[in-house]
């Protein structure tokens, strides 16, 4: 090492080579860690799969695809038991459904008020409760479903029980609100401004530069917005698990008690002895889920990824 | 001198209407938050005391206090952090710095946002699979820890990303100039730059974790374990409780538990998730308010 005295010249600029062979060596131990931790997702996304799989092949020679898939018969245990998870199924397509009913145009049209209609300031403030929202625990929600939000549905809508699809539907919708809130302002935000402009100058109120540009425009990332909901609430294990009424029946109106896919995991794993059929067939419903919702989120992906290519 | 036509007077009343329309959709979601929010606490202040944050509980978790949860809940959210903030900071890094843009860093990041995606429940059964009977760590902290950690990583990877990738281009350029390797300017430069938003990544993990319940209750989250009273008493391959999970179990398992002392549990949740994730915002606002750059 030379010395760095005023005086001496400026000390030629370090090429790579200059460095010890141990401190080259120990960088590319580094960039190898890196590596791997990058490359880690990709490993977690196939072990996930894998491990869940692995717990619930065994049963796969026995399973009967269309009676897993569409009987309502969820009899686990009797005897001979039946594993007909069409009711799940439907309870968490059906519940899902309804979640957007209310999610997807509260979510879209707060989206375009954040984008939109309002100022810096309330804009700010909105993101922040917006976030705040997102970051209310499921069993929370689940909790307020059942003592909060239970009693008043019974009451207004005069039903025998307050914990039903209505019910999960309403507490999923607030919870999958704040991602199509935030993807779809991205996507909003995303439009170039030049469009804006045009719009206006054609005379154009900002409504209608909304309706007629922007949505459009921004019809892709919006779709996307409501993907990542629906990926969401089909994914949510707490919050419906407490205030469907967990009922594995085919609900006839809003106001019946459903049961989802993700629920019947959360109550019957518990129960179900490692390695039995009850087990497998559990973790069957688990890689189902997976699978749905891998399908939904590559699919919000590359609708995305449409956009950017454009 | 402009005069207002009836089609510009319609144009602008239905622009008033729109705005209202919209201020009132974005105002249904936040009202009732801070209404829940409000309800919650409100109810459940009166069984909020020194005891009920400091003592065992008792008969089955209907009475006495939630200590024994609060503790687990902290062990689960340290030991799982310390697995994923790791990992996940490293992982932003490769992205960031490593990756060049072509077909696998697409499947890296697409697997990314799959693992966001994975149902929690999945995770549970993925912990339940691997870590429990696989790798034969039982039903245990590390088990319900480690799932909880794989869950959170692309919390940590996306937030990471966005703070490297907020530090400009030059910086890195002058550092690789005097002769840098790549990850001396990381170590040196980069990361030292944007700390705070990799800080904020992890806080808003913590709040993720101290919410979770699905992934645990099968990986290693008791329903009831006592605690004696100091801080280091539950062991790696112990169960331990967990405020989630407790309001869970006392909501529909335990009959007889008071209301209050469901509410005192879900204001107690409440306040830790919306405290952290308060501090990240707050953290954010400071650090975008003395930017270098």
């Amino acid at each position: 090492m030379t010395a760095t005295s005023p005086n001496s010249p400026l000390p030629t600029l370090g090429k790579p080579a200059g460095r010890s062979r141990l401190a080259v060596l120990a960088e590319k131990g580094i960039e190898l860690v890196i590596c791997l931790c990058g490359i880690s997702a990709i490993i977690f996304v196939f072990g996930i799969f894998f491990f869940v799989l692995r717990e619930g092949a065994p049963y796969l020679p026995h399973l009967d695809l269309g009676e897993f898939l569409f009987s309502a018969n969820w009899y686990p245990a009797s005897d001979p038991a039946k594993y007909g998870a069409g009711a799940l199924v439907v309870g968490t397509l059906s519940v899902t459904l309804l979640a957007m009913v209310f999610a997807v145009p509260f979510g879209l049209g707060a989206a375009v008020f954040v984008a939109e209609f309002c100022g810096r300031r309330t804009r700010e403030t909105l993101k922040i409760v917006i976030e705040l929202l997102a970051a209310i625990p499921s069993v929370v929600w689940g909790f307020i479903g059942v003592m909060v939000l239970g009693p008043i549905i019974k009451d207004v809508f005069q039903v025998p029980v307050g914990v039903n699809m209505f019910n999960a539907a309403l507490l999923l919708a607030l919870m999958s609100v704040p991602i199509i809130v935030s993807i779809g302002e991205d996507a909003l935000k995303a439009v170039p401004d030049s469009y804006r402009e045009a719009a206006l100058a054609l005379g154009a109120t900002r409504w209608q530069t909304v309706y007629r540009v922007l949505f459009p425009a921004a019809k892709n990332g919006l779709l996307a917005a409501v993907l990542l909901g629906v990926g969401r609430a089909i994914g949510e294990t707490m919050a419906v698990l407490m205030a469907t009424g967990h009922s594995a029946r085919i609900p006839d109106s809003i106001f019946d008690p459903v049961q989802t896919l993700t629920a019947t995991i959360a109550v019957e794993l518990g129960e179900a002895r490692q390695g039995s059929e009850h087990y497998q067939v559990l973790f069957l419903i688990g890689v189902l889920l997976f699978t749905l919702t891998f399908i939904v989120n590559l699919t919000a992906d590359m609708v995305v990824k449409g956009i950017r290519k454009k | 001198m402009f005069t207002e036509t009836p089609m510009v007077r319609r144009k602008e009343r239905r622009e008033r209407v729109a705005k209202t329309f919209f201020a009132v959709m974005a105002a249904a979601m936040v009202i009732p938050v801070l209404l829940i929010v409000g309800w919650v606490v409100l109810k459940g202040a009166p069984a909020m005391s020194w005891e009920f944050f400091t003592t065992n509980p008792r008969r089955g978790g209907t009475e006495g206090g939630i200590w024994p949860a609060l503790v687990g809940t902290v062990y689960l959210i340290v030991i799982s952090l310390c697995v994923s903030a790791p990992i996940g900071v490293l992982a932003a890094v490769y992205l960031n710095e490593y990756a060049k843009d072509n077909w696998f860093t697409r499947i890296v990041n697409l697997a990314v946002v799959n693992l966001a995606g994975v149902p929690s429940i999945v995770h549970g059964l993925f912990g339940l699979g691997a870590f429990v009977y696989a790798m034969r760590f039982g039903k245990s902290i590390l088990a319900a820890s480690l799932t909880l950690s794989i869950m959170t990583l692309p919390v940590i990877i996306a937030s990471t990303k966005e703070a490297l990738s907020a530090v400009p281009r030059s910086f890195r350029e002058a550092c690789w100039n005097v002769g840098a390797s790549r990850w001396q300017t990381i170590w040196r430069i980069v990361l030292p730059n944007s700390i705070s938003g990799i800080l904020t990544g992890v806080i808003l993990q913590v709040s993720r974790t101290a919410g979770e319940t699905a992934p645990v209750m099968f990986t290693g989250v008791a329903t009831f374990t006592g605690v004696d009273g100091g801080l280091f008493l539950y062991h790696l391959k112990e169960q331990c409780m967990a405020l989630s999970m407790h309001l869970y179990y006392i909501r529909t398992q335990a009959s007889g538990a008071r209301e209050e002392l469901g509410y005192a549990i879900a204001a107690t949740l409440l306040g830790v998730v919306l405290l952290v994730n308060a501090t990240a915002i707050i953290f954010r606002i400071y650090l975008r308010s003395r930017k270098k750059w």
